[in-house]
């Protein structure tokens, strides 16, 4: 008796009806923005982009200009910095609840609270902020607080709680109490990873607090939503590039305390 | 197990007594510091050192960022606080208002949605491009052509380029050159996600093992088949999960685009918060929250499914 | 009479989540155990020499029967009198409780814990506190010339003294120690169990050590204590126990292997799996 080819497994539907549901997703989002695409490829379009992007050339570097942008990329450096410290403070007092050492009941509330923390964009805070603030960096500095404490202390809870947990359980059965427990063992094993993570949050918030000041909160932000309302392109410009420089050298000072740290 | 060396020492009953002497002897062979003084501890220098460069630093931090948090608690700061939280116990719930706000919900979500389609009509051929592993010129030889290598690296220029300049100053941009609303919106996604998916992409690609596509690049297959029948299978997981984690955050940053013009909920809030009207700020804050939770939901069911 | 360290009557502990008909991990021990005795407990694999030790440091509340600690029942009293009743005792378990990137001077002072403050602690933490006496102890365990180096670049065998070294430096009455030779070779064995006696009868501390090196345990103990399967066995003076006992607590040894699962090929392919 000849032997019958086994039939190909069926394929789940579900996975079919999910990858069409994107699709139609997709396709409804060009359907309903009101997408001026058509614009964009008019000789008009073409020679104003040109106009505008010529205008970008060469970049103001008149040393008043310049020392005025340095002074506005630390304040943006500092914006940074400062919010990312606050954050790891909250964060961290935060985390203990987030990892359950209190019970169920606090672990949930707390993970809540850092959900909608965390789920508020950096933006917003910016301009909540600045009711109670007013306009200028300490605004962006608490809000960047804010929601980093968010995103850290839900990290810094799942750290906790995939800790190995033999040190601190010996230290508690051999008569310490839980807190010095927690200190010596518990933070000890999670202080490389948690380090690691603000920086990469540090990364983060240095590309934030750049575009805080578009809504007032100073810095290169502001500098750059004023030039570009009085059409100043070449200031423009500069500011842009300030705005990577200073990213890059966050960038390069991350990931050389990151190396450093946690060898 | 060999007998204990000291046995024929000890005396029968304690034991402890001869095996001291024992123990002495082997401990003084066996110590290789001899010295009776512990010594200094090395790392107090450094953590000294840290603390004060930390001091240093810290404090025209504080400067620039003109940290006062004082005024936070004076009279007007806290008048204007106080009616702007009261304002968020009422949160607006008429139809009319929910209406506008759902049509602008949609439109943050299909901002998003349409970017990051654009973006992947971008960043899967630039991945293509810049991937090492579909390099023919290197097989056999360990460096490709550098008329190849020199392709490869401008497109990875480009990518780190895209990449490093904030969403919101190309919605800054094109919003100057074609006007507010959400084109410029969808644009902006559009460039810096590619730049973003693209470096992602062939990251990824890179770490996977290479065994399958080398052999079939080695038998003489084209760089697209062997990307679709060797790299992609085993990376294809991972390629999703990271694309639909880039949905996610691009619904973030299309709500967020919306304070510079390019439509979305963004755009409301900040009107919102203009006129210091809290009740609307609090519904479009609920909503907003609800939509990163659904987001966050949507995201992790995809996941689970395709990856 | 003095009070003794542990008496133990008809004992029987369960395995913590264990079924309600299942082995207990202790069965109906009686033991006593005086003040300033030194004994070693031996067994096969999983005849509950970690569960008495467990059991002895107050951490495992008993099924059944009556557990005296220092002439109290710990679990009849409050939370804080059981805590102070723990630091009365040191266990060092059979994997060494340290953390990994912890240098040994702060691992090894954490057996001060019980006795210092929470600033004291976070202090010490900071700046080593005593180095000097974490630095004798290290020495009489052959590691001092490892005080201010990293846990994890120390040797399986370096690990396990450091855990022991954490013994000398708290004030304990009791030295409870699970498995301390199993990553060490015999000469090493041979000063450890030293150190360690030589320290418990300066102190006229209790030591319970459980150990799977019989040779060790007959040449360096007075009093051996046989458990198998959660059941004391003999409870005797070293002179008096032979061969044939020995023998007959570790006869058939092998467990029985779980049988390897068939692999299962999915019912259904999801799309991302083939093309």
């Amino acid at each position: 008796m000849t032997p019958r080819l086994p039939a190909p497994p069926p394929r789940a539907w579900s996975t079919w009806l999910l990858l069409a549901a994107l699709i139609a997703l997709v396709a409804a989002s060009f359907a309903t923005l009101p997408l001026q695409f058509g614009e964009l490829f008019t000789a008009e379009a073409w020679s104003t982009t040109r106009e505008f992007l010529g205008g970008f050339a060469p970049p103001e570097t008149a040393t008043p200009f310049l020392t005025k942008t340095g002074y506005a990329a630390l304040e943006t450096l500092s914006m940074s910095a400062l919010g990312t410290l606050l954050a790891v403070i909250a964060g961290l007092a935060l985390a203990v609840p987030a990892a359950g050492r209190f019970g169920a009941a606090p672990r949930a509330l707390v993970r809540g609270l850092l959900n909608v923390l965390r789920a508020v964009p950096e933006l917003v805070w910016a301009s909540l902020m600045l009711v109670a603030a007013g306009l200028g960096p300490f605004g962006g500095t608490l809000a960047l607080a804010f929601h980093t404490s968010g995103v850290l202390g839900r990290l810094f809870g799942d750290a906790l709680e995939n800790a190995e947990p033999l040190p601190q359980q010996t230290l508690i059965t051999n008569g310490a109490a839980p807190l010095p427990a927690f200190f010596y063992a518990t933070l000890q094993q999670t202080l490389p990873q948690m380090l690691s993570y603000t920086l990469y949050r540090w990364e983060n918030n240095i590309r934030a607090a750049a575009v805080l000041g578009v809504v007032g909160a100073g810095g290169l932000g502001q500098m750059l939503k004023y030039h570009l309302s009085l059409f100043q392109m070449q200031d423009a410009a500069s500011v842009i590039i300030a705005m990577l420089a200073l990213v890059a050298l966050v960038d390069a000072i991350s990931f050389v305390l990151r190396r450093s740290l946690t060898r | 197990m060999r007998p204990c060396p000291c046995r024929t020492k000890r005396r029968p009953g304690w034991p402890w007594a001869p095996a001291s002497s024992a123990a002495r002897s082997v401990s003084a062979t066996l110590s290789l510091s001899p010295q009776r003084l512990a010594p200094p501890d090395p790392a107090w220098r450094r953590r000294i050192n840290a603390c004060v460069v930390f001091l240093v630093l810290l404090w025209p931090m504080l400067v620039f960022s003109e940290f006062k948090p004082w005024i936070l608690f004076d009279s007007q700061s806290l008048a204007a606080s106080g009616r702007f939280l009261a304002g968020f116990l009422h949160p607006v719930l008429g139809r009319e208002f929910l209406g506008i706000v759902l049509v602008n919900t949609w439109q943050t979500v299909a901002i998003a949605s349409a970017g990051l389609a654009l973006a992947m009509l971008g960043a899967i051929p630039a991945t293509l491009i810049v991937t090492e592993r579909l390099s023919i010129s290197r097989l056999g030889r360990g460096r490709m052509r550098p008329a190849a290598a020199l392709v490869r690296h401008s497109v990875r220029s480009l990518l780190v380029l895209l990449r490093s300049v904030p969403e919101l100053v190309w919605a800054l941009l094109f919003v100057r050159v074609i006007g507010l609303g959400p084109t410029a919106g969808v644009l902006a996604i559009a460039l810096t996600y590619s730049g973003m998916l693209g470096k992602v992409y062939a990251e990824i690609l890179e770490s996977s093992s290479a065994h399958g596509t080398d052999t079939l690049l080695a038998n003489g297959s084209g760089r697209i088949a062997a990307f679709l029948f060797g790299a992609l299978p085993e990376s294809a997981s991972e390629l999703v999960s990271y694309t639909v984690y880039r949905w996610e955050c691009a619904i973030r940053g299309s709500a967020v685009m919306g304070f510079v013009g390019a439509g979305g909920l963004g755009q409301r809030m900040d009107e919102a918060t203009r006129n210091m009207a809290g009740g609307e700020v609090a519904t479009i804050l609920i909503v907003f929250v609800l939509l990163v939770a659904l987001a966050d939901l949507v995201s992790k069911l995809l996941r689970r499914r395709l990856g | 009479m003095a009070v003794p360290t542990y008496r133990l009557e008809q004992l029987t502990v369960r395995h913590p989540g264990a079924a309600a008909g299942a082995a207990p991990a202790l069965d109906a021990i009686d033991l006593v155990v005086a003040q300033g005795e030194q004994l070693a407990v031996i067994g096969p694999s999983g005849a509950g020499k970690t569960s008495l030790l467990a059991t002895l440091s107050c951490t495992r509340a008993p099924d059944m029967g009556r557990l005296q600690v220092f002439g109290a029942d710990p679990w009849t009293l409050g939370e804080t009198a059981r805590h102070q009743l723990r630091a009365r005792q040191c266990l060092a378990p059979q994997t060494p409780p340290l953390p990994p990137r912890q240098r040994v001077v702060t691992a090894v002072l954490a057996a001060r814990l019980p006795q210092w403050s929470v600033w004291q602690a976070l202090v010490s933490l900071v700046k080593p506190s005593d180095p000097q006496a974490a630095f004798e102890a290290l020495q009489r365990f052959g590691l001092g010339d490892k005080l201010y180096a990293r846990v994890d670049r120390l040797s399986g065998g370096e690990r396990q003294r450091c855990g022991l070294a954490r013994l000398l430096l708290s004030d304990a009455e009791v030295f409870l120690v699970d498995e301390p030779l199993s990553a060490l070779d015999p000469t090493l064995s041979q000063l450890t169990i030293a150190s360690l006696q030589q320290e418990a009868a300066a102190r006229n501390a209790t030591l319970v050590c459980s150990l799977h090196q019989v040779e060790v345990a007959r040449a360096s103990f007075s009093r051996i204590v046989g458990l198998r399967a959660g059941r004391i066995v003999f409870d005797l003076p070293r002179e008096q126990v032979t061969d044939t006992m020995i023998a007959a607590l570790y006869q058939n040894e092998a467990f029985d292997a779980p049988l390897p699962v068939p692999h299962e090929t999915p019912a259904r392919l999801a799309v991302g799996a083939c093309f």
